[in-house]
């Protein structure tokens, strides 16, 4: 067991995990962070994208001591103060989500999109959205929220 | 209703209680009572009903808050906010004042009325919830209205007949007091008598304010913060970690080779031997999950062994051919003397492969068994079941009251959720570190190789037409494993064919199956809208004025068909390269799809480009709600008829993950998809399994139209579809 100090959303937090203990464990079972999801562990689905300074990125395939040297992690439970990122607004107003456990990840997804390209076009968002699954088939849905957020902002 | 109901119109509390079961009443007030009661703890229910009881199904606080139970599963289908609705409808509360939880899982209390006469249950499957609920909520929140007003009528000394609700606001016809819901606490703790209840009128349709209205969805603000709790996501102190190994032979037995080793690395508390699996429990999931990768495990051969999937078609097709019908499902008229006679005889076999539920949440629970083994705190996200404490009284050998349920949301269901595998294993688990909880987690490979598929099925169909072209004979033989798992939506109910015949004919491979979101509908509706449409090509038929010869005395499909044509322009030709298919199913409710697919002829793909829904699904809760899942279910239609498939060599699943189990992502999907929902007030149906089944038979239908071939394997791969091409 080492120990590690990771910035998650803008507080430090150290962990006592083994060396390769993937992030998204360290985020869920160690820090409680359960907003970001397992659904595949392997960087297929998106469950568990959050921004490691900015970028989206697969918390399940990131070791922990890869991210534990100053980076800034940021998970679905920092992204606005009260839920109230364009994105979440949007995503209430469409009515995006049935079970949910997708859209933590898809929400960090599409933020990270409109970052740097705040009005994207229907082609631009969905090859930026095309890694996370959905299997409840919420997709269109997803992508008017986007365009509605990108909108209001 | 209630038997026991004296002649003077009152009933004392215990026997109201005692009577009422489903539809009993339990307003707790905080202030009044010390200790709030808590959904959760079905003990403390239990004695506050002895004690104070007034409602089960609600509890207002003095400050107009009011808490409605859900007594159905939420898994995205939205029974979180439209069964609540129906009871705020009925009970004239104020629904921005309404919180919604879920009810303690008591099917006595809280079940809706189940498949055997008279009985109850819990159970989220089978699109039933809004249907089976719909009077039990409407009845049950009217009955708290009425008691609300009796107490109202006692306090201002006036007759009821007097009083009327709005907005959880009482009114005196005739003065103008007014009083809130709220307001009215202490003064039904002061009621001594109950109002009998058993017979309240329920509200004229014209006079709904929530049924039919947009009202937007009570959990959806908890899904976009990552507040929203799953099983998953449940942590509880001095918590550990179990992890199965359960290989991709499903049905053979372990041993473990080197059980010493694991129980020497770091963290690991337990080895757990089960029949079909070796366990790891751990102080730490990444420790129990490193344990599990090291495991070393000899594994029996089992039923399954030295089944392959592709190549069982061959045997399929035997048994269709057989003369020996299987188990015998329609029988109109004569079938063998319409197809002997007929001017025209069409054959076609259609086979779809094993698909997997893929719900985005693996199974997981997590459970905490009290030190002297005798009390069980479950939490899970469950469609629940026949036995609503999950299996888990039966493993550790206690009585059902001694296990407490808590329900959590469902990271997807699909019927996968709706076996309790996953939750007896978890039982096993705990018992073994009791009083410790432990969380079990199923990791993706887990949950697909050891998943519980739709059957692969062969469906055999013959149908002929008479000499002025009407459909006069249609056969209909289904082989796979697992009766209604291949057999459902087999009939034609709606389709006024003279002859008709299905039967089932069983095989089995010892492959674990089970519910797939529409079950059977997928594949045979795919089957018998494929066969239509051929018959309408040969016949140089529109497929549309086929259908509506078949509809001829069924109006409420009909009106689905020619709403569905209008709103896709069906008459008006796809632009080049594109094409529309049609395809109806009824599942509940009836639906009429069109699909529109883009072909490309070069690598095989096909791309469903826009499609079309007109539902007639009788009266609807929440339009928005029942839209989405039209959505929802085209898009997972799409995802099982173009790309998804399990197949089994010697026994062994071959896929493990989405890289090689692929679901249909976001670039793949439709532009639109457009419903209308055709006005109804006869009672609601279920709307989650129609949209799914349209799917295959469109495509297939929209791709004969295009290249007058025939797709009649699912899942349309590409190369599948080269093939089509190709023949
Ligand atoms: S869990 Fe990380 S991509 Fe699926
Ligand atoms: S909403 Fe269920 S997986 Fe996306």
């Amino acid at each position: 067991m080492s120990s590690y100090t990771l910035s998650v959303n803008d507080q430090n937090h150290t962990v006592e995990v083994d060396k390769g203990t993937s992030l998204l464990w360290v985020l869920r079972e160690h820090l409680g962070l359960t907003g970001t999801k397992y659904g595949c562990g392997i960087a297929q689905c998106g469950a568990c994208t959050i921004h490691v300074d900015g970028s989206p990125m697969k918390a399940c395939v990131l070791s922990v001591e890869d991210f534990s040297n100053g980076q800034k992690i940021k998970t679905i439970e920092g992204l606005s103060e009260n839920a109230d990122h364009p994105l979440q607004k949007a995503w209430i107003e469409v009515q995006a989500p049935q079970c949910g456990y997708c859209h933590s990840g898809q929400i960090m997804q599409a933020a990270a999109l409109l970052e740097n390209n705040p009005s994207p076009s229907k082609e631009e968002i969905k090859a930026h959205m095309n890694g996370n699954i959905c299997r409840c088939g919420t997709y269109l849905r997803i992508v008017q929220a986007i365009q509605l957020a990108a909108q209001n902002q | 209703m209630l038997s026991t109901s004296k002649n003077n119109g009152t009933l004392n509390r215990r026997e109201f209680l005692k009577s009422s079961s489903g539809i009993a009443l339990f307003i707790g007030a905080s202030g009044i009572f010390p200790a709030l009661i808590s959904c959760s703890d079905s003990k403390k229910i239990q004695e506050q009903f002895e004690k104070h009881a007034i409602t089960a199904w609600v509890k207002i606080s003095e400050d107009g808050q009011i808490i409605i139970y859900n007594p159905a599963s939420e898994m995205g289908q939205g029974s979180m906010t439209s069964l609540p609705l129906i009871f705020a409808e009925e009970m004239d509360a104020d629904w921005t004042k309404v919180k919604v939880e879920f009810s303690p899982q008591e099917s006595e209390t809280y079940g809706s009325p189940g498949w055997a006469p008279g009985s109850k249950m819990m159970f989220t499957v089978g699109s039933r919830t809004t249907n089976s609920y719909f009077n039990t909520m409407r009845t049950a929140g009217a009955q708290a209205r009425a008691i609300l007003l009796h107490a109202a009528a006692q306090n201002w000394k006036v007759p009821v007949e007097e009083l009327s609700a709005e907005n959880s606001v009482v009114s005196h016809n005739g003065s103008d007091k007014t009083i809130t819901y709220g307001e009215l606490i202490p003064y039904l703790v002061a009621v001594e008598t109950m109002p009998d209840v058993s017979e309240v009128p329920l509200k004229a349709s014209d006079k709904f304010k929530l049924i039919g209205k947009e009202i937007p969805r009570t959990e959806i603000p908890s899904k976009v913060d990552g507040t929203a709790q799953f099983a998953i996501d449940v942590r509880l102190p001095d918590m550990v970690y179990g992890v199965l190994e359960r290989g991709n032979l499903h049905g053979a037995k372990p041993t473990l080779l080197n059980e010493s080793e694991i129980l020497g690395m770091e963290g690991v508390i337990k080895v757990v031997p089960y029949d079909y699996a070796i366990d790891v429990i751990a102080s730490k999931l990444e420790q129990a999950l490193k344990a599990k990768s090291q495991l070393k495990i000899d594994w029996s051969s089992s039923d399954a062994s030295g089944f392959n999937s592709e190549e069982i078609y061959q045997e399929y097709e035997k048994i269709a051919a057989q003369n020996q019908a299987g188990e015998v499902i329609t029988e109109e008229g004569d079938v063998s003397n319409a197809l002997r006679n007929a001017s025209k005889v069409y054959q076609a076999d259609y086979k779809n492969d094993y698909v997997y539920h893929a719900q985005l949440e693996p199974l997981n629970a997590v459970i905490q068994v009290s030190e002297d083994l005798q009390n069980a705190e479950v939490w899970v996200g469950s469609q629940q079941g026949m036995d609503t404490k999950l299996g888990v009284p039966g493993v550790l050998g206690i009585p059902p009251e001694n296990v407490n349920v808590h329900l959590q949301y469902l990271g997807g269901g699909f019927g996968r959720r709706s076996l309790s595998d996953f939750v007896e294993e978890c039982a096993v688990l705990a018992k073994e570190v009791a009083p410790k909880p432990v969380k079990l987690i199923w990791t993706r490979e887990d949950d697909l190789r050891y998943g519980t598929y739709r059957p692969m099925s062969l469906q055999r169909i013959k149908a002929s037409v008479d000499s002025s072209g009407n459909i006069n004979a249609f056969s209909h033989t289904v082989v796979g494993d697992g009766g209604n798992l291949v057999a459902s939506g087999i009939q034609n109910d709606h389709y006024a064919i003279p002859n008709q015949f299905a039967d089932w004919r069983s095989t089995t491979h010892g492959i674990r199956l089970k519910h797939w979101r529409s079950v059977g509908h997928g594949p045979n509706k795919f089957a018998i809208e494929s066969m239509l449409d051929q018959i309408a090509y040969d016949q140089k038929m529109d497929p549309v004025d086929l259908r509506r010869k078949l509809m001829a005395n069924s109006p409420r499909a009909l009106a689905t068909l020619e709403k569905a044509v209008e709103i896709s322009n069906w008459s008006q030709p796809s632009p080049e390269g594109y094409a529309k298919g049609i395809s109806f199913v009824e599942h509940g409710s009836l639906g009429t799809g069109v699909c529109e697919i883009f072909l490309n002829k070069e690598t095989g793909e096909i791309k469903v480009n826009r499609v079309w829904i007109a539902l007639d699904a009788g009266t609807i809760i929440q339009p928005d709600n029942v839209k989405a899942q039209m959505e929802g279910g085209i898009i997972m239609g799409i995802s099982s008829a173009l790309k998804e498939r399990i197949s089994v060599v010697n026994g062994q699943i071959q896929q493990s993950n989405f890289n090689d189990y692929s679901l249909l992502r976001m670039q793949d999907s439709p532009d639109i998809i457009e419903t209308v929902l055709i006005p109804s007030g006869e009672t609601p149906q279920g709307v989650g399994e129609t949209a799914t089944p349209m799917v295959a038979g469109a495509i297939a239908n929209a791709f004969l139209q295009l290249t007058g071939k025939h797709l009649r394997h699912m899942p349309f791969t590409p190369e599948r579809v080269l093939e089509a091409l190709d023949s």
